[in-house]
């Protein structure tokens, strides 16, 4: 380390075999994801037909037509895309808080030191997350019949359940089948408002119950693993200064959370916006078109009907407004010191009463 | 160090790029033919007495011509043929569908071998219709369905109706559904889609598209005509549609004696055969509507792709499956309608009870098979599900909005 060329040689050998040990991913990566991808970018700006290459001779560059068909122009092909985001936007909006507050809960339950057979729970609840997606779908599918399980409970509780699978009026429509004129003749990317508002269908309600209870499991796992993570000095020195443990969680555990709040919504929103075997397997977008999802529509589009332009370019839409969502909910979440101003107020509060953390002193959660 | 690196990033680029190049060739261009490459047939069977017949149906050619020909069942046969159209590399003979022909035959991945059959005139004409675009008859029909009313006969008689109380009106059709109405039992239960109320329609004189698959007709007085028949029965409760009383299709809902009468075409014979082999039943045909006897046909054909190796022997291949002796051994095996004249009579002794669906290919009509009517039908399907509360004015003239482009 005496003489500064010597650390150089030795780093650019490094660099070189880093590469040489990196390079089998990263061909493999490329491959199988690099290429995809920019053939999928270049399929959803042309008018590739489906037969042989769509980079031969005979396939031209159209521009946004795609794009545009699908967002504009109040065709079959607009209206179709506007159902799917407005099916999978309430989907998303009902799958990813529920199944983030009940993974949060159950993973808070099987973390108490105090539960016996802790290891069972873990288990158990852990278990629909590692079945495979259509075997848990057919049973759903099967549960959630006209005279399947979950009719026969509510039967038995003095209800009638709905007809789940086949039933595609709103849930926010409450059972209304007209909504008021200015609802109804306004549309939004070929959906009109009445539509929009009315919430997920019956069946994909079943659906979202079916996500919840599927990946709460797995989210449950990450919490567990950040709340073993967690000092057990912090929260004693908190029930020290006299905290509840209602304030305990949510003034020290669950601040301290956050990394795993972020991995867990993330996912959620990622998985959620992505949701294709369950439809697949169960609905192909039934009833009344009222579960068909923008990636089960792509699939649709480029093997059902050919339309391979349309079905790349549903994909990209779909790849934006994930990163739009994931970049909105990093905003919300991220760690903020807080302000100079606030700062000084809280110095000077500590100040007057006689008792005050070290100045300049970074802000904690705020 | 930054140069170093900027160049293996592109040098990786370009190895993958040449590397997947290599895997699925990015050049196009004609294929080489020759008489002797082995054939892959690519089928969507609807069990396994289809894929044994056909199975052995292409063996028995593969002996006596000498070219070695496989049979693939295909999982999905919609996608594994646009994967195979996609990668350059097609099965040689497919079964094709109606509303793909067009999407194929448009972007040039289908031979369009049709006019050089020998016996061509042989097809019933309606057939070869629903297999023409553009003056070009691409390829040679399979084999075909048409929708007839079904009957359980020991319902029929638990109601005290007989051979006269057949329906040959949609009044008679009404008043027996109604008297066959009782407890679990509604008297007509059927499949909630175009395919099936379809039917009606072109009883009514409509349809959703012209006899000649020219121009989108979804709106034609006939069509609403009907769909106010089923909606009105739909509401008396007489009629019902298979998924309302939990039934995946028409002919599950008539096997579990769900309803008395169903709508389907002759497919329902080997179904009930395996699933319901207590139910009695018969096939009639369906009553005439205020225009006269209508119903749907449904085919298949037997797709030759352009890239094929070697067409002349897909071609052979073909002439011996549409053969008068090969239709009626599959007709044998899984109960589909011979798709050549010449077939008929010997059909029509050997099977007495499909007869009804035989008969129906005179004055049956196609559905629509204009590129991206798939989509529209299925818009379409999604509201007849929900008919009970649908105004069919309005759904069909959603439907006529989204057809008329398709035609232009």
């Amino acid at each position: 380390m005496a003489n500064a060329s010597a650390p150089r040689r030795i780093r650019s050998g490094q660099a070189l075999s880093g590469w040489l040990f990196t390079a089998p991913v990263l061909l493999i990566l490329g491959v199988f994801l690099l290429v995809p991808v920019l053939m999928a970018a270049w399929v959803s700006v042309s008018d590739w037909t489906g037969r042989g290459s769509p980079f031969a001779s005979g396939v031209n560059l159209v521009g946004g037509d795609n794009y545009a068909r699908l967002t504009s122009g109040g065709g079959l092909a607009a209206s179709d895309f506007g159902t799917s985001l407005k099916n999978n936007l309430w989907y998303v909006i009902l799958v990813v808080p529920t199944q983030t507050a009940l993974a949060l809960g159950l993973a808070l339950l099987v973390n108490r030191r105090v539960l016996r057979g802790r290891g069972f729970f873990r288990t158990a609840y852990y278990f629909p997350s590692v079945t495979s997606s259509v075997a848990i779908t057919v049973l759903w599918l099967f549960l959630f019949s006209t005279t399947g399980a979950v009719n026969a409970v509510i039967a038995a509780l003095g209800g009638s359940g709905p007809n789940w699978f086949n039933d595609p009026n709103g849930l926010f429509h409450f059972g209304a089948q007209q909504g008021p004129e200015f609802l109804t003749a306004n549309t939004t990317l070929g959906v009109s408002w009445w539509d929009w508002l009315g919430g997920p269908s019956v069946a994909m309600t079943a659906f979202i119950l079916l996500a919840v209870f599927t990946t709460s499991g797995t989210f449950m796992l990450l919490f567990l693993a950040a709340l073993q993570n967690l000092s057990a000095e912090v929260e004693e020195a908190a029930e020290v200064d006299g905290a509840g443990s209602w304030q305990r969680f949510w003034r020290v555990t669950f601040p301290q959370l956050r990394p795993a709040l972020f991995t867990v919504i993330t996912l959620g929103l990622i998985g959620s916006w992505q949701v294709f075997d369950q439809i697949a397997v169960g609905s192909q977008g039934e009833p009344g078109k009222t579960t068909l999802t923008p990636a089960y529509l792509s699939y649709q589009n480029s093997f059902g009907q050919n339309e391979w332009g349309a079905g790349a370019a549903i994909a990209f839409i779909l790849f934006a407004i994930i990163i739009v969502f994931t970049v909105i909910q990093r905003l919300v979440l991220t760690e903020r010191t807080i302000s100079n101003a606030k700062a000084q107020r809280i110095r000077r509060a500590y100040a007057d009463a006689g008792r005050g953390p070290a100045s300049g002193r970074r802000g904690g959660a705020s | 160090m930054k140069t170093t690196r900027w160049a293996i990033g592109a040098f990786a680029v370009v190895a993958t790029l040449g590397l997947s190049a290599c895997g699925s060739g990015f050049s196009g261009g004609a294929t080489k033919q020759d008489s002797s490459k082995p054939l892959t047939v690519l089928i969507g069977s609807s069990g396994a007495a289809e894929t044994a017949a056909v199975k052995s149906a292409v063996a028995d050619w593969s002996k006596k011509s000498g070219t070695k020909a496989t049979v693939q069942v295909a999982s999905d046969l919609n996608q594994q043929l646009a994967q195979g159209f996609s990668s350059g590399k097609p099965a040689d003979v497919f079964y094709l569908s109606t509303d793909q022909l067009a999407t194929y035959a448009t972007n040039g991945s289908l031979l369009a071998y049709g006019d050089s059959l020998k016996n061509k005139s042989d097809f019933y004409p309606a057939l070869v219709k629903a297999f023409t675009l553009n003056n070009k008859f691409y390829c040679a029909p399979k084999d075909f369905s048409t929708l007839q009313l079904i009957i359980n006969t020991s319902k029929w008689q638990a109601a005290g109706l007989t051979d006269a109380d057949i329906p040959t009106t949609w009044d008679q059709l009404s008043a027996v559904a109604k008297k066959l109405t009782s407890g679990g039992t509604t008297g007509l239960v059927m499949g909630g889609e175009y395919a099936r109320m379809g039917a009606f329609m072109v009883q009514a004189g409509g349809n959703i598209v012209n006899s000649d698959n020219t121009k989108a007709t979804a709106d034609s007085a006939g069509n609403v005509t009907a769909l106010d028949y089923i909606k009105q029965n739909l509401q008396q409760g007489s009629f019902a549609l298979a998924a309302d009383v939990g039934a995946g299709w028409g002919g599950e809902a008539f096997g579990k004696q769900l309803g008395a009468m169903t709508v389907e075409g002759n497919w329902i014979a080997g179904a009930m055969k395996a699933d319901f082999p207590d139910v009695q039943y018969r096939a009639v045909p369906l009553p005439k509507g205020p225009e006269g006897a209508g119903t749907l046909q449904f085919t298949n054909c037997w797709g030759v792709a352009a890239d094929s190796a070697n067409t002349q022997g897909a071609q052979d291949l073909i002439a011996q499956l549409t053969s008068t002796s090969d239709q009626l051994a599959f007709a044998k095996a899984f109960g589909v309608l011979p798709s050549i004249q010449s077939a008929a009579s010997e059909f029509r002794t050997a099977y007495p009870e499909l007869v009804p669906f035989l008969n129906g290919v005179d004055y049956a009509k196609t559905p629509p098979t204009a590129k991206g009517s798939a989509d529209v039908v299925a818009d379409l399907n999604s509201k007849l599900a929900q008919l009970k509360s649908q105004d069919p004015a309005t759904v069909l003239a959603a439907t006529q909005k989204n057809l008329a482009p398709l035609y232009k």
